[in-house]
């Protein structure tokens, strides 16, 4: 059993890592804006981006809460470095073209489905009310990007060439969104964490069903690349942080 | 006993009736109207660019949030613009390629550069407040489908406006760095804003037919005093220093006197020679033809899509 404080500390973490997850997505997202293939798709990704935006700021909002510290939000998004953020690195990847983009959400919205549907039960009352406002969302979400993954799967060749493409780069991130580190694992044990290890089967069989129906393969090969939830970033997101952060960091201690 | 359909669309136009799709009406009128609803779609579409520019960098959670929908709304707006355009019989895709190639026109002030994070805020402030001004007085412009979409766009505009003045009060009131963005933003944008009005009324090409058909409520130089005006007591309430030296009240008149505006620059910008001219059309021409795949991609989806169902039918 972990004691109160360090249970705290613990669930400080991990709405940490949930908000990386979501700030560092949302990002890439947003840089969609004017770069879409049309205007409504323009405003969709728009939309998404700014459920993740939102999705950050109340994840990063409880950490500040738990903390107490008079650190806020922000401080947690801008004045942290690379080796600092946890997010699972699939969310920080370059945007890529648009069937790398979608293909991406499909990956994460899938897993997301599952997972906030988790993290609505948990004993955390915070964590969860954030979960159910954002389970809706992620609901609409997977039904866009599947709807896209079908499109571009089954539509001429070089949008399925892409498609596929896009798959077989992707696959090797999403084994780290099922594992669990120890401190994971600890707030599992207290009822506040999901048990990803336990959304793998249901995720396959979900994706296995709509890559078949978008007539995409599952990539054979066995890579896998994880860290980001210790903070082993791939090189993407030390650039990322340096755009995000430079004005916040350029005038140091002021109000926005 | 039909009325002849010229005196007829007068007897509207005079009687402050709508113009509706199906009536009828001149020529002049329907080219006049494509021109300057599509030029303004184009704006709100080009637009997206130099406040895109920040979303990544705004420099608060709560700042990004509030660009990124504002950034939407403005594709909001360029959607709603297109239709009301495509109701005088012009297709979306051909005023894309007439944005591309030059054919038609965008405001100005987006071809000047986001050079720094109060120019969002300057820009929030200023282009969509002089926006508004131009776009309350719009609201009684004759072409029905026209006046509804700015009635629906005007409020969304305030929104911008309010938002991005607070931005600059959050600058304007902040540290002594953040006070210098601001005027520096200021001293920028303020110019460019009184020139997207549009030219004095005496060299304006298409104010005289435009205000005679109520497309135009209200002349160039009339609106943009009315901006000069509003102006003054928000740049007071910011304490940033007035860009306009010769700035004065005229008791007289009710109006500030103001100085002369360097036309000559506005036509060199108009011209080519601003900063991100051929930034913003390579942009557009960049995304569209990068798109171009997913947009055959999903025709394809959907010709595959109903041979099978015509097939299941048969
Ligand atoms: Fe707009
Ligand atoms: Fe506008
Ligand atoms: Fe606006």
């Amino acid at each position: 059993m972990m004691s109160a404080t360090d249970l705290k500390q613990a669930t400080l973490e991990y709405a940490l890592r949930l908000g990386d997850d979501s700030v560092v997505l949302g990002h890439r997202i947003s840089e969609w804006v004017s770069n879409g293939p049309f205007l409504e798709e323009d405003i969709a990704l728009g939309n998404v981006a700014l459920d993740y935006i939102g999705r950050a700021r109340m994840f990063y909002g409880y950490a500040a809460e738990l903390a107490g510290d008079g650190r806020t939000e922000d401080d947690f998004a801008y004045m942290r470095d690379a080796r600092e953020y946890k997010n699972l690195l699939i969310n920080e990847l370059p945007k890529g073209d648009f069937a790398y983009t979608q293909v991406r959400q499909l990956l994460v919205d899938a897993f997301n489905t599952g997972f906030l549907a988790e993290l609505v039960k948990s004993k955390d009352a915070t964590l969860a009310a954030i979960a159910a406002k954002a389970s809706k969302e992620t609901r609409y979400h997977l039904r866009r990007s599947r709807e896209w993954v079908l499109r571009l799967g089954d539509g001429t060749e070089e949008s399925h060439q892409r498609a596929q493409t896009a798959v077989d780069a992707l696959w090797g991130y999403t084994f780290e969104m099922f594992e669990l580190d120890e401190l994971e694992q600890q707030l599992v044990d207290a009822g506040i964490a999901v048990d990803t290890t336990r959304l793998k089967a249901q995720w396959e069989v979900e994706i296995k069903a709509i890559l078949s129906e978008a007539t995409l393969e599952i990539p054979a090969g066995d890579w896998a690349v994880r860290g980001g939830r210790v903070g082993y970033h791939t090189e993407n997101l030390g650039h990322l942080l340096t755009d995000m952060q430079s004005v916040y960091r350029a005038y140091p201690g002021c109000q926005w | 006993m039909s009325m002849d359909p010229e005196k007829n669309f007068m007897r509207k136009i005079e009687a402050e009736e709508k113009i509706e799709p199906k009536d009828w009406m001149p020529d002049a009128y329907r080219k006049n109207l494509i021109r300057q609803i599509q030029q303004h779609a184009h704006s709100e579409v080009i637009g997206m660019q130099p406040e895109g520019n920040w979303i990544t960098r705004a420099p608060s959670l709560r700042r990004k949030a509030v660009l990124l929908s504002k950034v939407q709304d403005e594709a909001g707006h360029g959607l709603y613009l297109y239709s009301s355009a495509e109701t005088l019989g012009i297709s979306r895709a051909e005023m894309i390629e007439a944005l591309q190639t030059g054919a038609a026109k965008y405001a100005s002030i987006f071809n000047y550069p986001t050079q720094t994070w109060g120019d969002i805020g300057a820009i929030g402030w200023l282009v969509d407040g002089a926006a508004i001004v131009n776009q309350v007085s719009l609201q009684r412009t004759s072409y029905g489908p026209y006046a509804r979409g700015m009635i629906r766009i005007c409020k969304e505009e305030s929104f911008h406006q309010r938002q991005g003045y607070e931005l600059m009060i959050a600058l304007a009131h902040g540290s002594a760095e953040q006070k210098k963005m601001a005027q520096d933003s200021l001293n920028r944008f303020y110019w460019p804003a009184l020139m997207m009005f549009g030219p004095h009324d005496s060299e304006s090409a298409h104010s005289a037919k435009s205000m005679e058909w109520k497309i135009k409520r209200e002349t160039n130089d009339d609106l943009r005093q009315k901006f000069i005006d509003q102006t003054v007591p928000q740049i007071e309430y910011l304490g940033l220093e007035h860009p306009d030296k010769e700035l004065k009240w005229n008791e007289e008149r009710g109006h500030y006197d103001h100085g002369d505006l360097d036309w000559d620059e506005f036509y060199n910008v108009i011209n080519g020679n601003g900063h991100c001219n051929r930034q913003r059309i390579e942009h557009h021409v960049k995304a569209h033809e990068e798109g171009a795949w997913v947009r055959d991609a999903i025709t394809a989806y959907n010709e595959k899509k109903s041979a099978k169902k015509s097939r299941h039918a048969a």
